[in-house]
């Protein structure tokens, strides 16, 4: 080996630009199998086949649609989520935050509220709480655990205190445009599908090929570096935090409006089914590493697991033991693989 | 006339003196290798240069210009780069997206600017064959030896052509076969007309690329000549204080 490379050294003093920027190290089919995602979406569609064998209505249309629904609004705020776990944070305010913004639009559409300033009021909400999280963290270097652990309880508790800890279900004269929104479909698929396929794509094109997206990367790897080498380090901690109260907001909307009525528990223990879906999916809790299809495949394989466990009759009750067994074993993989790579 | 000229820096940090009236000449195409021990003030006086302080007292004279720098950014955009000790490289991120961290090129597809990643390869392979690195910019940097992330962290210098290379340490923490790499480097920057200086502890790096060679006490310089005039010996004393001035 040592002797080869000397060899063409002598030959050709060095390499011609050509040579140099085609070769890769690993091909993409490596960096395939080497990846979580795929092997995530590998053992989504095993469990799909084993289920479908066992159960043979697990396949059908009326039952897809349904999983499918019910992994979106997990889905989509893994995805903000993302943002900020690649940063090297944490956000576990997403779940409250989510019945904060279910509240404020139950709240406007039963004062007979446009259903777009309902929408609008939501998203507004989950932005400013993710911007208050952001700004804590980002600029004044608290923790990200602590101050999210806060949002996550003073966000609940404006929830209640808003709601005057009653639900919220007489949405006015704009319940049919907004229940639609949570609770349509386009083309036979539930608009929150829609909504995390076009997120996800957005997410993904964001992640990979905007200077943003590589900030977030870069930030996670090494912020010191990142931070010396120029990269608006706070500002983009910020926004990261802003997107995963977007997120959370939007999913807000769209659960609120399926359910065609808000209740402040809305979103309760969320935050840990939607860290567990992006860490399944590949996301370093560490930081630096994840992706926009991880988020999405992850909360794939947990709600089709809670679903298999359903239909195999397991007592819905144990759905937090599978959830916090994941998280715990997805980072313990992680481990191992860093291990192995290094 | 010198590229970059210092005159009598001082920097305080209240009642500590980190440097004393140090002056400093670096010519183009010249390396200089900047030596002393613990807290004899390189770093501050390197950080002063780069932007990172803002001396008490003295000027920083670029081409003959009088500077200001209040942040490395406006060191940078004036032409001096700096090679931290810890390199400033993020391991999960590939060669090329290094190079260009902070400034990366973008295309534009309407409203929307996306990375140019052609140009961040193309460009940065260029790079790394003028530097006759074995570096490939779609490689991640964890995967990297010593060597090869020397070659990355010096790359980011080739961007925009610098005037001043500051390097920290570099050979600090790399396998011996690696030191020979990054000598070479340096060496080929200054065939490119940069003015190189070298912070090392490591007495045969500096006596094997430096042409002249700094050595500080104290926060003050105690020696400033060229290496074919010096010895290991002197530069030793000069450091420790065995010899008080050369």
């Amino acid at each position: 080996m040592a002797d080869s490379t000397q060899h063409s050294a002598t030959v050709q003093d060095f390499a011609r630009i050509d040579e140099v920027t085609a070769l890769k190290e690993r091909t993409i089919a490596q960096k395939v199998f080497a990846s979580q995602p795929f092997w995530v979406t590998i053992a989504l569609i095993l469990i799909c086949l084993i289920m479908n064998w066992v159960e043979p209505t697990f396949l059908t249309s009326g039952n897809l649609y349904n999983i499918t629904r019910n992994f979106a609004f997990i889905g989509i705020m893994a995805l903000g989520m993302t943002a900020v776990i690649l940063t090297g944070g944490i956000d576990l305010s997403v779940g409250s935050v989510m019945g904060l913004v279910g509240v404020v639009c139950g709240l406007l559409l039963q004062a007979e509220s446009h259903w777009a300033v309902a929408v609008l009021a939501g998203l507004a909400t989950g932005a400013l709480a993710g911007a208050v999280n952001g700004v804590l963290i980002a600029y004044l270097r608290l923790p990200p655990f602590v101050v999210t652990l806060g949002m996550l309880s003073v966000a609940r508790s404006l929830a209640v205190v808003l709601s005057q800890n009653k639900m919220i279900y007489e949405f006015g004269p704009y319940a049919d445009q907004f229940n639609w929104i949570g609770g349509g479909q386009i083309l036979g698929i539930s608009n929150p599908v829609w909504m995390l396929v076009l997120l996800t794509a957005l997410f993904g094109l964001v992640f990979n090929f905007s200077a943003w997206g590589r900030y977030l990367y870069a930030i996670g790897g090494n912020e010191n570096a990142a931070r010396l080498t120029g990269v608006p380090v706070d500002r983009i901690k910020l926004q990261a935090y802003v997107a995963a109260g977007l997120t959370a907001a939007i999913a807000a909307v769209m659960i609120v409006g399926w359910q065609g009525s808000a209740i402040n528990a809305l979103g309760t223990g969320y935050e840990l089914r939607v860290i567990a879906s992006t860490v399944i999916g590949g996301a370093n809790l560490m930081g630096g590493e994840g992706g926009a299809y991880g988020a999405f495949v992850g909360a794939a394989l947990i709600e089709v697991i809670r679903n298999a466990l359903l239909m195999a009759g397991v007592d819905s009750n144990w759905q937090g033991t599978f959830v916090g067994a994941f998280i715990v074993l997805a980072v313990l993989l992680e481990r191992i693989r860093g291990k192995k790579s290094d | 006339m010198a590229l970059l000229e210092l005159r009598d820096i001082s920097k305080h940090f209240g009642a500590i003196e980190a440097l004393r009236g140090v002056d400093l000449d670096l010519e183009r195409g010249e390396v200089v290798g900047l030596m002393g021990d613990n807290g004899a003030g390189k770093s501050t006086l390197v950080k002063c240069i780069a932007g990172n302080f803002r001396p008490s007292t003295g000027e920083i004279r670029l081409d003959g210009e009088v500077q200001h720098f209040h942040k490395p950014a406006d060191a940078r955009e004036r032409g001096i780069e700096v090679v931290y000790q810890d390199l400033a490289l993020c391991n999960n991120l590939t060669a090329a997206e290094n190079v260009f961290l902070g400034r990366e090129p973008k295309k534009s597809y309407g409203p929307f600017k996306f990375l140019d990643y052609a140009q961040m390869y193309t460009r940065s392979g260029e790079i790394f064959a003028e530097l006759k690195s074995e570096t490939r910019p779609r490689d991640l940097v964890k995967r990297m030896s010593g060597g090869q992330r020397q070659a990355v962290a010096i790359a980011r210098t080739r961007l925009k052509d610098a005037k001043v290379v500051l390097m920290d340490e570099p050979t600090a923490a790399i396998s011996v076969r690696q030191v020979k790499e990054v000598l070479d480097l340096i060496l080929r920057l200054r065939d490119k007309g940069m003015a190189v200086v070298l912070i090392s502890h490591r007495m045969p790096d500096v006596f094997t690329v430096c042409d002249r060679v700094v050595v500080m006490r104290r926060g003050t310089k105690v020696a400033d000549k060229a290496i074919a005039d010096s010895s290991p010996e002197e530069v030793t004393g000069l450091i420790t204080g065995a010899i008080r001035a050369a």
